[in-house]
């Protein structure tokens, strides 16, 4: 993501402040807030990646006073992963693009939190958010010691992100067989590889950042394997054209592929990753356009990881128990629905970023600017409007050309695991499908296990979806529902207050 | 295909030092970790990419999705069993070790 002093991502917006939130916002959004006490403040964001940073600095610029919740140990969220201080990196910013965007918001952060505008809590895992009197109070686990954690807010965002999508092939259990992003996450958070030769595979225009960044840090990677075909990008052409920033940004991702004497094989898929314990080759294999692969096309490829995913899945535990309506989006995913304020359907909560359909870091910062305008009740400034409108437009193109074609399920076989957790092969699934007549993940779930396991279905969901028939049904893909966002104590469950609603 | 590339490294990319260098075991193994790192991070710089086996199958698995969703790289640290080797930070003398389906072998009847 290049960014320079003319790019309103990298800047905070200049606003004077504070304001007293107008009717659009806050005030109309929760009538009973009057009766709040001076301590609660007027908005809780989850989440401290680019959505909910960008959120929580402009709303304590707006006058908001800011509590921002966040599972990690530092801002940043995922895509601005860092080194642990511990590590003494010198240059994080070499594992990026768009720093400059992170680093002055950050700054921002630390400013109005030495003011007392934004109270940061990091480390604060959000399992829940409920209605309580006219305001909404946020649970939390906390730390490594799993503290119960409780904080009330006038209103709510959620930018809570995204993670991978997966679909299982013969072999991805092994080990050496990594996420793309889990491969990335490591590297930026942990400057470590998972193997010496490492091929990149799946669907996304993320795989071009993982295999630059892999090979930047000394793995040789021997192929990244897109099974999407670039050209499928022309039919958006006008998109793509309002956007010469990302344009440029996929530039650089090719320049240091091709730097690094990287292969792109598009309409390509791993179709089987080979070992014993771990992984020792991989075979790909050429698909036809709806991604079956295509017989006798298949060869072997030595290497000693693979780093897979198939795009983005936006995380929407905390947004649907709240009840907020859901869409199809052009990826196949479920987002959340959003007015053009980023408000959900459920007054008070809006959301930010990923949440909404996943676009990249760019346009989650215009977002959380967006939505904080939005919640202080502020007119957003015209060119924040546009710049979010064009790279939505531009997600929407990378969407649709990255959707999974329905061919994929070509390369099971009856006894690779889908459901990593409960090691639920692809054969009990089907029989669960085409003599059970399960139609649904749920009803899959509830006959084979899949999905039942400590990852809640975050792994296999997509492919269960797909196998059960549901993501080429008319009405798409249920979105996943998760009572409880992430584990907790049991303890905390028994110390919540008594509902008799 | 790719040139040989051992002349880069991780380090090489982002500079400096750790703050601290320390030693923790892996199943009796000691092994160097960086201070900040994660028990993950540890485990793949040492070449380890396993270091759990599954309650059905007893296959091995380590970390997959690097961000804490998955649990697929469930650990036993100092005897507590089932920690996320992607988020847990290594701290100088830990005991990691493998975890052999729920890691609760000692609550069977």
């Amino acid at each position: 993501m290049p960014t320079s002093p003319s790019d309103p991502s990298s800047q905070e917006p200049s606003v004077p402040g504070p304001v007293v939130p107008g009717p659009a916002g806050l005030g109309r959004a929760l009538p009973g807030s009057a009766d709040c006490g001076p301590a609660v403040p007027d908005l809780a964001v989850v989440g401290a990646g680019p959505a909910g940073l960008a959120a929580a600095v402009t709303a304590a610029r707006l006058g908001l006073r800011v509590a921002l919740l966040d599972a990690g140990e530092r801002p940043g969220g995922q895509f601005y992963r860092r080194p642990a201080p511990g590590l003494g990196a010198v240059r994080p910013e070499s594992l990026h693009h768009g720093w400059a965007a992170f680093a002055a918001r950050e700054a921002a952060l630390r400013t109005h939190e030495s003011a007392g505008r934004i109270t940061y809590f990091p480390a604060h895992h959000v399992w829940t958010v409920v209605p309580d009197g006219g305001r909404w109070t946020l649970h939390a686990v906390a730390g490594p010691e799993e503290r119960s954690v409780s904080v009330g807010a006038r209103a709510v965002l959620l930018a809570t992100g995204a993670y991978e999508r997966q679909l299982p092939f013969p072999g991805w259990t092994l080990p050496g067989v990594v996420g793309a992003g889990g491969a990335q996450a490591m590297l930026k958070g942990g400057l470590v590889l998972p193997g010496k030769r490492v091929v990149v595979a799946g669907s996304g225009p993320l795989l071009l950042a993982v295999a630059g960044s892999l090979a930047a840090a000394g793995a040789a990677v021997p192929a990244v394997v897109e099974a999407a075909s670039y050209t499928a990008y022309a039919g958006r052409l006008p998109d793509l054209l309002r956007n010469p920033g990302k344009l440029a940004e996929g530039a650089t991702y090719g320049g240091a592929l091709l730097r690094h004497g990287v292969r792109l094989l598009t309409r390509h898929a791993v179709t089987e990753a080979h070992g014993r314990d771990r992984v020792e080759a991989v075979t790909v294999a050429r698909l036809g356009g709806d991604w079956r692969p295509l017989p006798g096309t298949g060869r072997r490829i030595p290497c000693d990881a693979l780093a897979v995913g198939h795009g983005l899945v936006p995380q929407l535990e905390l947004a649907t128990a709240l009840g907020c309506a859901t869409r199809s989006g052009e990826d196949g995913t479920v987002a959340l629905e959003l007015d053009a304020g980023q408000r959900t359907s459920v007054p008070g909560i809006w959301s930010a970023g990923e949440t909404g359909g996943i676009g990249g870091a760019q346009l989650a910062l215009a977002e959380g600017e967006l939505a904080a305008f939005s919640v202080a009740g502020r007119p957003a400034p015209a060119a924040l409007v546009r710049r979010r409108s064009r790279l939505r437009a531009f997600a929407g193109a990378m969407a649709a050309a990255h959707r999974p074609g329905e061919g994929w399920t070509g390369w099971l076989r009856e006894d690779t695991d889908v459901c990593r957790c409960e090691e639920v092969p692809a054969g009990r699934i089907l029989e669960a499908t085409r003599d059970l007549g399960a139609r649904d993940a749920r009803t899959v779930k509830l006959l084979t296990r899949a999905g039942m396991g400590w990852c809640q279905g975050r792994m296999c969901g997509p492919a269960v979806a797909a196998l059960a028939g549901e993501t080429s049904s008319a009405a798409g893909a249920a979105p996943d529902r998760r009572p409880l966002s992430c584990p907790v104590p049991l303890r905390h469950l028994a110390e919540l207050p008594q509902h008799t609603d | 295909m790719s040139r040989p590339t051992g002349d880069r490294s991780p380090r090489d990319l982002v500079g400096g030092a750790p703050r601290e260098r320390y030693a923790l075991r892996f199943d009796g193994r000691e092994l160097t970790a960086e201070s900040g790192q994660s028990i993950a991070a540890v485990l793949w710089s040492a070449g380890i990419l396993a270091w759990r086996t599954t309650r059905d199958g007893g296959a091995p698995r380590g970390a997959f999705c690097g961000i804490g969703s998955c649990y697929d790289c469930l650990v036993t640290v100092n005897g507590r069993p089932n920690q996320r080797a992607c988020l847990v930070p290594a701290r100088a003398g830990d005991t990691v070790t493998t975890q052999e389906g729920t890691g609760r072998a000692d609550l069977a009847v």
